[in-house]
């Protein structure tokens, strides 16, 4: 088989446990060379367990695992070798300035040390970090080490780049540059996996995800493709006031597709928005404001597990 | 390591997966390139006791007999204090600075996300304290032939065994502190160190402790304090074999169960 040709992820019924608890549960992803492939879901969903696995610092419970068509439990060492990682949390080494750091991670791969400053270099470029490169990691915000360590897991000039939540936390310019710099991976052909809560990440960066909701995976699709299955071209969003948003779900019955009364909102999954909006007006109900809006995976996921992403 | 030596074939498997433990070695070079005093602060303690026994205790202790020839006394007991200044230096790095790196600043999670494993990391962090001590016991050597109290060129024959000292340490200290939960807990490290450093035969001859000597030797510094001692002093003895394979045995069972439990901590 041509090396090609051999997926990059393939999970099979793959399943975590840590004691009594099953973080995931009999999961099946397949994942293809330079696709970038989302695993979304809420805190606790299973996706931080997923991806620890996939980069071989955690043992498989049970089901079968293959990266690169290699046994993690096995080969581990030689996945790592060609896999980029951007932990959840931080783990830069705080006693080494920038470029230290990305040499002496470099040096962790043997790449020979002339060529790891080369690539340091050219990396801290890369994310915007050059004029710090002798500074230290805590001198730098949460958006530069997220960039810095971005750089970090690029020395090996991996096949396949892991990133858990990228950019959680993180203000939104920091979180724009982190995404340029992502697509700009994926252009060149590096295949991109992450886990995120954040829809609008998983709309601009994957071209293929999963929805996993406690240890299991609920839906597979394109962005595209889950909006038009589980949800409608629009929604139509009202707020009535506190409270009484659960009175006015009889009197809007009918109006749209489907209806999705919170707390807070009365959602109303319509094609056309504005049509259900002057339908609600014509039924003589007064919102205290309306909004009209594209349907996003935030609906596909309240639609699949009838909870909010942000709960 | 090569995989065809004597060494090689009897290592504990989960030792036989190291890569390139030196890798880890080159990243504490990298961090203490900077600090370089920083390296060498321990090595004060035993300094100063040498000093104290040249000042006058030594005069008032006059000479020891040691085998079968009387020594001066701070001849008897230089080569201990090297010997704990090696045990010192081991215990440092590998207690406090390894349970920073494994609790709080991540350091072996990012080596665990490389082609590195846990054996690596127990290797390449046991054998840095080991060189560490190492430091502390050339600078120590040179003190005591800048005080005139080297003694003869067979000092030199007692650098190998202060390497052997910082590795059954390093091994052991590690080990023991992956188990250790907080800060608190490091205030065992001198409970056990300071008895070690008093009672290994090391400002006296172990025929002083009468029926006591069998705790004496159980001991992991007297091993090292009595091939410092017969190496300094010229005196080879079959004994000395029990000495080595007691700090190798020390320092084989301290790597596997270290890298055995940086695995269960951190590749969970």
């Amino acid at each position: 088989m041509n090396v090609n040709e051999q997926p990059a992820i393939r999970a099979k019924s793959l399943t975590k446990k840590f004691g009594d608890f099953e973080a995931v549960r009999g999961i099946d992803v397949e994942v293809r060379p330079g696709e970038s492939f989302g695993f979304l879901g809420p805190n606790g969903a299973g996706k931080s367990s997923t991806m620890r696995m996939i980069a071989g610092v955690s043992p498989v419970t049970s089901g079968t695992l293959e990266i690169f068509g290699l046994n993690p439990a096995t080969h581990g060492s030689e996945i790592r070798n060609r896999l980029g990682v951007v932990p959840q949390a931080d783990n830069l080494d705080g006693e080494l300035t920038l470029l230290d750091n990305l040499i002496v991670y470099g040096r962790y791969f043997d790449i020979p040390r002339a060529e790891c400053v080369e690539r340091a270099k050219e990396l801290l470029d890369f994310v915007q970090l050059s004029e710090r490169s002798s500074g230290r990691v805590e001198s730098l915000s949460g958006g530069m080490k997220r960039r810095l360590t971005i750089a970090r897991g690029l020395m090996n000039r991996p096949e396949m780049f892991l990133l858990d939540e990228p950019t959680t936390g993180l203000d939104p310019q920091a979180r724009h540059i982190l995404w340029d710099r992502l697509y700009r991976l994926k252009q060149q052909g590096v295949t991109l996996v992450l886990t995120t809560h954040y829809m609008d990440e998983a709309e601009q960066l994957c071209d293929r995800l999963v929805v996993m909701d406690a240890g299991r995976i609920v839906a597979e699709g394109s962005p595209r493709e889950l909006i038009t299955r589980y949800s409608t071209r629009e929604v139509l969003e009202l707020r009535f006031g506190t409270g009484s948003n659960v009175e006015h779900e009889g009197r809007l019955l009918g109006v749209g597709n489907r209806l999705e009364v919170l707390a807070d909102r009365v959602l109303v999954y319509a094609d056309d928005g504005e049509s259900a909006l002057h339908e609600v007006h014509t039924r003589g109900l007064q919102p205290e404001s309306s909004l009209v809006r594209r349907s996003s995976l935030e609906d596909v996921f309240l639609r699949l597990t009838g909870r909010s992403l942000e709960e | 390591m090569s995989r065809d030596t004597l060494l090689w074939r009897v290592a504990p498997p989960i030792l036989r997966s190291a890569r390139r433990p030196q890798r880890v070695v080159e990243r504490n070079a990298i961090v203490y390139r900077r600090t370089p005093m920083v390296l060498i602060s321990g090595f004060f303690e035993p300094l100063f006791y040498l000093l104290s026994i040249r000042i006058g205790f030594g005069a008032l202790v006059g000479d020891v007999d040691f085998a079968g020839r009387s020594i001066d006394y701070a001849e008897f007991v230089a080569p201990a204090l090297m010997a704990s200044s090696a045990m010192n230096g081991a215990v440092y790095d590998s207690t406090m600075n390894i349970f920073f790196k494994l609790r709080y600043s991540k350091t072996y999670d990012a080596m665990l996300a490389s082609p590195l494993g846990a054996a690596d990391v127990a290797l390449g962090e046991i054998a840095w304290a080991m060189l560490r001590g190492f430091v502390y016991s050339i600078s120590f050597l040179v003190c005591l032939a800048a005080l005139g109290m080297a003694g003869s060129w067979w000092i030199l024959a007692s650098l190998p065994a202060c390497l052997l000292i910082g590795l059954a340490f390093a091994s052991v200290g590690m080990a023991l502190t992956t188990y250790m939960r907080s800060w608190a807990d490091f205030d065992w490290v001198p409970a056990i160190t300071l008895p070690l450093f008093l009672f290994s035969a090391t400002f006296y001859p172990l025929s002083s402790y009468g029926g006591l000597a069998w705790i004496v030797q159980l001991s992991p510094l007297y091993h090292g304090v009595a091939l410092v001692r017969g190496a300094s002093l010229g005196v080879a003895s079959w004994g000395m074999f029990v000495h080595v394979g007691v700090l190798l045995a020390l320092a084989t069972v301290g790597l596997s169960v270290a890298a055995r439990r940086v695995e269960t901590l951190l590749l969970k």
